[in-house]
């Protein structure tokens, strides 16, 4: 359902998606990008890509949680909400209406990093999901009487993913602890008190702070002609004013001093441990190697299902139900490498937790070997051919990159680069940044239900209503 | 667990033909029996191959539910020439990703894979393996059932797993589709060796098998791949039918206690089988009902007007025997009974008026006019594939769709649905808050 936030847990399984690389390195017949900035600031980047006739129009802003301040944790999101709430020319309800009639899809995310709006139609719809864009970003509506409603949705939202979900409040917790400065200790969907107290007020001064076109980039995927996208861009978009956007403060993470460990208490059977350790985000797609060397060495412990932490912990001890490791390079703050594992019956946290750092230490000790390296290479050769088959998840790349301050085109280099990454190289960043004094520890510890899941009395609720 | 087939289900749904020129399957039967669907296509060096049996939950009996899944799992753990371990890596070293699935009707293998000779040949290899010659290894299974018997014990602990399960028992009673996919603590607990290996001879046989192959290959080699997947597997004939459903004339209300914040409701009936003469109207009507998102009417009611749900839905879901149709939200405690009854309500309502003209126009405006979304990745159209296949729909079903959407009135919803949603046979499964509801 929609609007949605990506899951504040970093993806366990992301190893393909991460690895994207350029689709034009191997289709360039096919894949063209072009790009434009329109003269009040605002980016353009169209790819073709005939397969179908279909076309995907995305607008980026960015501004995410990590923009926000204390007090007003999750307006980003919220104002995500309220942009389909109505505009002058369009009412409430009315910006999805068009794109079903027009039979089209379209939803909104909200991440740590950005806000996103997207739609996919019929080649030849394109025009309306532009037109409306424009619209909403220019001349939203934020009725109180609307707000008053969305808000309630919005804690809804809140409950379902976070408050009823143990391993969500332990990813919760973890983000919490892990960093100290930065805003990416707070969720994307801001804390409940946050939400409780927030006003229509608050939304709009988020609007009319980020919501300038000198702040978006509009990303089109497909079958389209780019010098028509790019008439239709200056003749809707193009109109809107830039405006002054205020002023980013860096908020460096400083250097863990130590390691730090939080313990969550939620209903759930099994526990959960994960750890969390500062590492660098890609900043200099041409220069940088480490980022690189830690997505292959997120790959060489859990690319796969006998990757080393599956096929030790899992497999071969049996001291663990489930293992992963994560690590996502791309983002405009400070990044993680993560781990965690599930213990198996009978087992305790320590001991996998343990288990997860012997197996990081054994790497820093004896290193990779060529097959392991080559394998998790393939896994990414092939990922580059694999993300071609989506319009949507090739868009999003590009959306991502931009966003983050990247310059997507060096995607290609980013492949060439993994693809040079050394066992050395592995071993090395393993060593460097996979230590104590800058690990976060966050343990899931299960709770019974209190009163066990029992069947209330049959005229508890609600009985005999309908019938 | 039928919230996690609902998916498949939705996107099933909303696939709808091209409006374009159509899709060319290529459909034929391998001399061992199985039946393949192919569609060549060489824009992008991929291949995406499914393969499914009739051996879903449904096959299982009460006391060794969860055997299907079991087998399914432990198939792709040791097979043939390979270990379980060689098996991730030959796969890894072509980069091939294979999958499983499972729901009440089917069980199956999705591979994705270059279409590169050497890289074919390996994963095709490692698949062809897995389905014929399946070791099941004693510690191998020992260890997942463990695994399986701790995630049955962690699903026990979620609302919405709680309300899912309950919902499903109280819909099919003793018929299989009762049954966990996961199967029970205790029946998985019994399951031996040679439970797997009889099921896996019972059921994974060519004459059960549906083979869906789509992308970078040609005609001659779609045939011998499949000839290779269908080679060594059992003989013998598909299984019967699973058994009809007997809807009991007198729905069943469960509520149950749990400390979530949100209650969640479950709310239907078993209705929909893949071949339902009047499958049309249920679609296209329940998209206005609670299928089209934010153009349904329980998600105008319930979230846009009252902003008491993030998630508020109706689904049908078409499988061999009657289907659930199912209403489903969640919402804080204290306001289920507002919730609860609002989407009664609007059901009620619905029986009672059938939709407008305006929203039948908006439904097929969506239903049609996004046809090519439908299909628009290989992905997408192997899917396609595979149901096609499974459920021996017409080959050109895509191509009749948006004539059969365009066609159904708002007589004919009314009729379909009052023939089949009747509300004194309807369950309701409730899990959380209902004591402070009482209270207010």
């Amino acid at each position: 359902m929609r609007p949605f936030i990506p899951t504040p847990k970093p993806s366990m399984t992301r190893l393909l998606p991460l690895l994207g690389i350029a689709a034009a390195l191997a289709f360039p017949a096919r894949a063209e990008t072009v790009e434009e900035t329109l003269a009040n600031g605002m980016r353009v980047i169209v790819k073709t890509d005939r397969r179908a006739p279909v076309a995907v129009s995305q607008v980026w802003y960015r501004a995410g949680s990590m923009d926000e301040t204390y007090g007003t944790t999750g307006v980003a999101h919220v104002l995500e909400h309220m942009m389909f709430k109505g505009t002058k020319d369009v009412p409430a309800g009315e910006f999805s209406k068009r794109i079903a009639a027009a039979g089209g899809r379209e939803n909104a995310f909200t991440s740590r990093d950005h806000t996103a709006y997207f739609q996919t139609l019929q080649k030849d719809r394109l025009e309306l999901a532009l037109k409306l864009e424009a619209d909403r970003m220019a001349n939203l509506t934020l009725a109180p009487e609307e707000f008053a409603k969305e808000i309630n949705v919005v804690m809804e939202e809140r409950r379902m993913r976070t408050e009823d979900s143990a391993q969500a409040k332990l990813y919760e917790a973890l983000m919490a602890s892990a960093y100290q400065s930065s805003a990416y200790r707070h969720p994307v969907i801001g804390w409940m008190d946050d939400l409780k107290n927030m006003t229509v007020d608050d939304a709009r001064h988020w609007y009319a702070q980020w919501y300038a076109p000198n702040n978006a980039t509009l990303v089109v995927a497909g079958d389209v002609d780019p010098a028509q996208v790019m008439t239709w861009a200056r003749q809707y978009f193009g109109p809107i004013p830039a405006r002054p956007l205020p002023v980013r403060k860096p908020q460096r993470e400083p250097e863990q001093q130590g390691v730090k460990e939080v313990t969550v208490k939620a209903p759930a059977k099994q526990p959960v441990v994960a750890l969390a350790w500062q590492a660098p985000r890609l900043n200099d797609p041409q220069a940088d190697w480490e980022p690189y060397a830690l997505e292959i060495l997120a790959g060489v412990l859990d690319g796969h299902a006998s990757a080393r932490l599956n096929q030790s912990l899992v497999r071969d001890k049996k001291i663990a139900t489930d293992v992963g490791a994560g690590y996502d390079d791309i983002s405009r703050g400070p990044a993680l490498f993560i781990a965690d594992a599930t213990p198996a019956e009978g087992q305790g946290v320590a001991t996998v937790e343990a288990a997860l750092k012997a197996e990081i230490a054994r790497l820093v000790k004896d290193g990779v070997s060529e097959a392991e390296l080559n394998r998790v290479k393939s896994q990414v050769l092939a990922g580059q051919v694999f993300q071609q088959d989506s319009l949507f998840y090739q868009a999003m790349q590009i959306g991502e990159w931009s966003t983050a301050g990247l310059d997507y085109k060096a995607r290609d280099t980013r492949y060439a680069k993994l693809k040079a990454v050394t066992a050395d190289q592995v071993r090395s960043v393993a060593a460097k940044y996979l230590v104590d004094d800058h690990l976060t520890v966050a343990v899931l510890d299960p709770q019974p239900l209190p009163e066990g899941a029992q069947e209330a009395p049959r005229n508890a609720m609600g009985a005999g209503h309908v019938r | 667990m039928f919230a996690k087939t609902a998916f498949i289900f939705f996107t099933w749904l909303l696939l709808a033909p091209l409006s374009w020129a159509g899709l060319n399957i290529q459909h034929w039967t391998t001399p061992q029996g199985a039946r393949v669907y192919f569609v060549e296509n060489h824009d992008l060096p991929m291949l995406d191959v499914s393969v499914d049996f009739s051996a879903g939950s449904a096959r299982d009996t009460p006391a060794k539910s969860g055997l299907a899944n079991l087998t399914r799992h432990v198939m792709g753990l040791g097979a043939g020439e390979y270990t379980e371990r060689e098996i991730a890596e030959k796969l890894a070293d072509v980069g091939a990703v294979l999958s499983g699935r499972l729901d009440a009707d089917r069980a199956g293998f999705i591979l994705r894979t270059l279409s590169g000779k050497a890289e074919r040949d390996q994963s095709v290899a490692v698949l062809a393996a897995i389905l014929s010659k399946p070791r099941f290894d004693g510690a191998i299974l020992e260890r997942e059932k463990a695994r399986v018997i701790a995630g049955i014990e962690e699903e026990a602990t979620k609302p919405e797993s709680i309300g899912a399960k309950a919902f499903q028992a109280a819909l099919y009673g003793t018929h299989p589709y009762a049954l966990e996919e996961s199967g029970e603590v205790a029946s998985v607990k019994s399951l031996v060796r040679d439970d797997l290996a009889a099921f896996h001879r019972q059921y994974y046989r060519a004459r059960n098998m549906v083979v869906a192959l789509m992308g970078d290959l040609s005609r001659t080699e779609a045939e011998a791949l499949a000839g290779k997947l269908a080679a060594d597997l059992p003989g013998g004939d598909a299984p019967p039918p699973i058994p009809p459903v007997n809807p009991a004339a007198k729905g069943i209300e469960r509520i149950i206690s749990h400390p979530a914040t949100q209650s969640h409701l479950f709310m239907g009936l078993p209705v929909f089988t893949r071949n339902d003469p009047d499958y049309f109207p249920l679609y296209v009507g329940n998209y206005i009902l609670g299928g089209g998102g934010f153009d349904s009417r329980l998600t105008e009611a319930i979230r846009q007007k009252k902003g008491l749900a993030y998630s508020v839905y109706s689904y049908f879901m078409p499988m061999e025997q009657a289907g659930p149709f199912q209403i489903g939200l969640q919402t804080r405690r204290d306001a289920t009974r507002e919730a609860v009854n609002t989407a009664r309500s609007e059901l009620a309502r619905y029986l009672a008026e059938g939709p407008t003209e305006a929203e039948l126009t908006q439904a097929r405006n969506n239903l049609i006019g996004g046809f090519p979304l439908r299909i628009d990745s290989n992905k997408k159209i192997l899917e396609y594939l595979a149901v096609v296949g499974f459920y021996r729909l017409p080959l050109d079903w895509l191509d009749t769709y948006s004539a059969k959407v365009a066609a159904v009135t708002r007589e004919d919803i009314l009729r379909a649905f009052r023939a089949r949603i009747r509300p004194e046979a309807m369950s309701t499964v409730i899990v959380g808050g209902q004591v402070e509801a009482q209270a207010k």
